[in-house]
């Protein structure tokens, strides 16, 4: 846990889910189990965020506005797919309006299954995602090995 | 008069937990109309009907919405019972109705936090959902699942709850309803929650009711519909009342919400008095041949499921419309002449459940 040394924010955006999830990922941040103790806290603004949370399997619609949020958050930054939807589209992968998976649209870093998916594994993943952060900056303050963080390769 | 000019709100916004998208037409601070427009969130599920067989299209329904998930998967059950004439034993109702309630109380805990968190109330935010885990807790213990319960089947419910059980919750009750006065004493009397509410997203009785608004807001404007009164499940038993409020702002539509969780309460320790004990299930033969619009009450209003069976395993149509879509003309109505600082608050009023409303 050397890594939380920093206050990273996130930001969460429904990308064709149920609810079911998102209400989860708020409850993560309300008293029972207040990731705002590791000094998370979620914004609004994707030029505030660090970490991106997205629930849902993804649709026509929802599909430029992820990549326009996504591309507005500074690097180093970290993907977190929430819920089996955000993974491969669950029980939606068949709908005609599904594009399966958040992974066809961004780069993701780690998946959290579960429909809907826990509090506590939402916390374990974005743990995870601290570390992967901490790795991002790491490798950005390098000169050799490119500046760009790339993400797509820790689950 | 001055320029008007439009402004946009949402998809992304950090009131919504969901995508919607309005546009604001704006004359310096007076909103003078809003258009909305939909479909984040459109999944198609209803054409998932051909894809899976009746009994497990449950599942599907029940995702239709995370928040009033039971509520769902409760309708279309029904639908389905009532084309294929099954008769569901009395306990299977009465757990169903223990079950619609738990989570109508989960879903006006987490509307009340999100309401508060609309008006800038973080304090108010984090103890409604404070309390609201107390719910989530029972749901568990009792289904197996936090949001998505899954305990609903055709023909009755999938599992019981022991009569030892029963009384246990019915104990809890007593010092969860203390806790929710504290609560609804804040949202019903507090200066600064008042001063942001009374008079503020004004919607006539006429205007509720021609516009269609269904549930707490048309309930907050004296609108009194509540699909309860129909009698489904074990609500006919039970004697239902609905909740009526006459202010038509948002401060009404918060009382009625906050006065239904004690009324909730009220249904739950009645239903757990009075259940019988018996069979939680029919068995299923057959496949339904013929259609039924399915009605119940959710959280924010009247949900209807329609079934359209022609004797094969797999359903011909499901039409779901959902109390959120019949409550966003209500909703332009309340923004056209309010403030644009206002406009969170009167969005949240309505309580919008967009995965329900795209489906």
């Amino acid at each position: 846990m050397t890594y939380l040394t920093r206050s990273p924010w996130i930001l969460h955006y429904d990308a064709s889910s149920c609810n079911g999830c998102d209400i989860e990922v708020l409850a993560c941040l309300t008293p029972l189990y207040d990731v705002e103790r590791f000094g998370i806290l979620n914004t609004g603004n994707p030029k505030h965020s660090d970490i991106f949370v997205v629930t849902g399997g993804v649709n026509e619609q929802n599909r430029e506005v992820i990549k326009n949020i996504y591309e507005q958050i500074p690097d180093p930054k970290v993907v977190v797919a929430v819920g089996i939807c955000a993974t491969s589209g669950g029980v939606f992968r068949e709908c005609y309006n599904i594009m399966g998976g958040i992974d066809r649209i961004i780069p993701v870093d780690v998946y959290v299954p579960g429909c809907a998916a826990r509090p506590e594994s939402i916390i374990d993943g974005i743990v995870k995602a601290l570390g992967i952060l901490e790795e991002k900056r790491a490798r950005m303050r390098q000169p050799d090995t490119g500046k760009k963080a790339t993400g797509g390769e820790t689950v | 008069m001055s320029r008007q000019i439009v402004m946009p709100f949402g998809p992304q916004h950090p009131v919504l937990p969901e995508p919607i998208h309005l546009d604001l037409v704006l004359e310096d601070e007076t909103v003078v109309d809003a258009i909305p427009s939909i479909g984040y969130i459109h999944r198609g599920l209803e054409t998932l009907v051909t894809k899976r067989e009746f009994p497990e299209y449950v599942y599907i329904a029940e995702r239709t919405c995370g928040i009033c998930s039971f509520i769902h998967g409760m309708t279309y059950c029904q639908g389905i019972e009532q084309v294929m004439d099954l008769e569901v034993p009395p306990r299977a109702h009465y757990l169903r109705t223990i079950w619609s309630e738990y989570s109508r109380i989960h879903s006006h805990l987490l509307w009340l936090g999100l309401f508060a968190d609309s008006m800038g109330f973080e304090n108010l935010f984090m103890n409604s959902w404070r309390l609201r885990e107390f719910v989530l807790d029972v749901l568990e213990e009792t289904t197996g699942g936090r949001v998505i319960q899954g305990s609903c089947k055709v023909g009755g419910v999938r599992r019981d709850i022991s009569n030892g059980k029963l009384t246990a919750m019915a104990a809890d009750l007593a010092g969860f309803e203390q806790k929710l006065s504290d609560l609804a004493d804040v949202f019903l009397h507090d200066d600064s929650v008042k001063s942001r509410l009374v008079g503020v997203g004004n919607l006539s009785k006429t205007d509720a009711y021609d516009t269609g608004a269904v549930g707490p807001t048309g309930r907050g404007s004296g609108v009194a519909i509540d699909m309860r009164m129909t009698g489904y499940a074990a609500y006919g038993d039970l004697g239902f009342e609905p909740v009526v409020e006459k202010g038509g702002d948002c401060y009404a539509r918060c009382a009625v919400r906050v006065r239904e969780l004690f009324s909730s309460v009220e249904i739950i320790r009645m239903a757990i008095e009075r259940i019988p004990d018996g069979e939680i299930e029919v068995k299923v033969k057959g496949n339904p041949e013929g259609e039924y619009f399915s009605r119940a009450e959710q959280p924010r209003g009247e949900l209807v499921h329609y079934v359209k069976g022609d004797g094969t395993k797999h359903l011909v149509r499901s039409r779901i419309r959902t109390p959120t879509l019949t409550n966003v003309p209500p909703l332009v109505k309340m923004l056209q002449g309010c403030e644009l600082a206002d406009v969170p608050v009167i969005v949240l009023s309505i309580d919008p459940c967009i995965g329900c409303m795209e489906r």
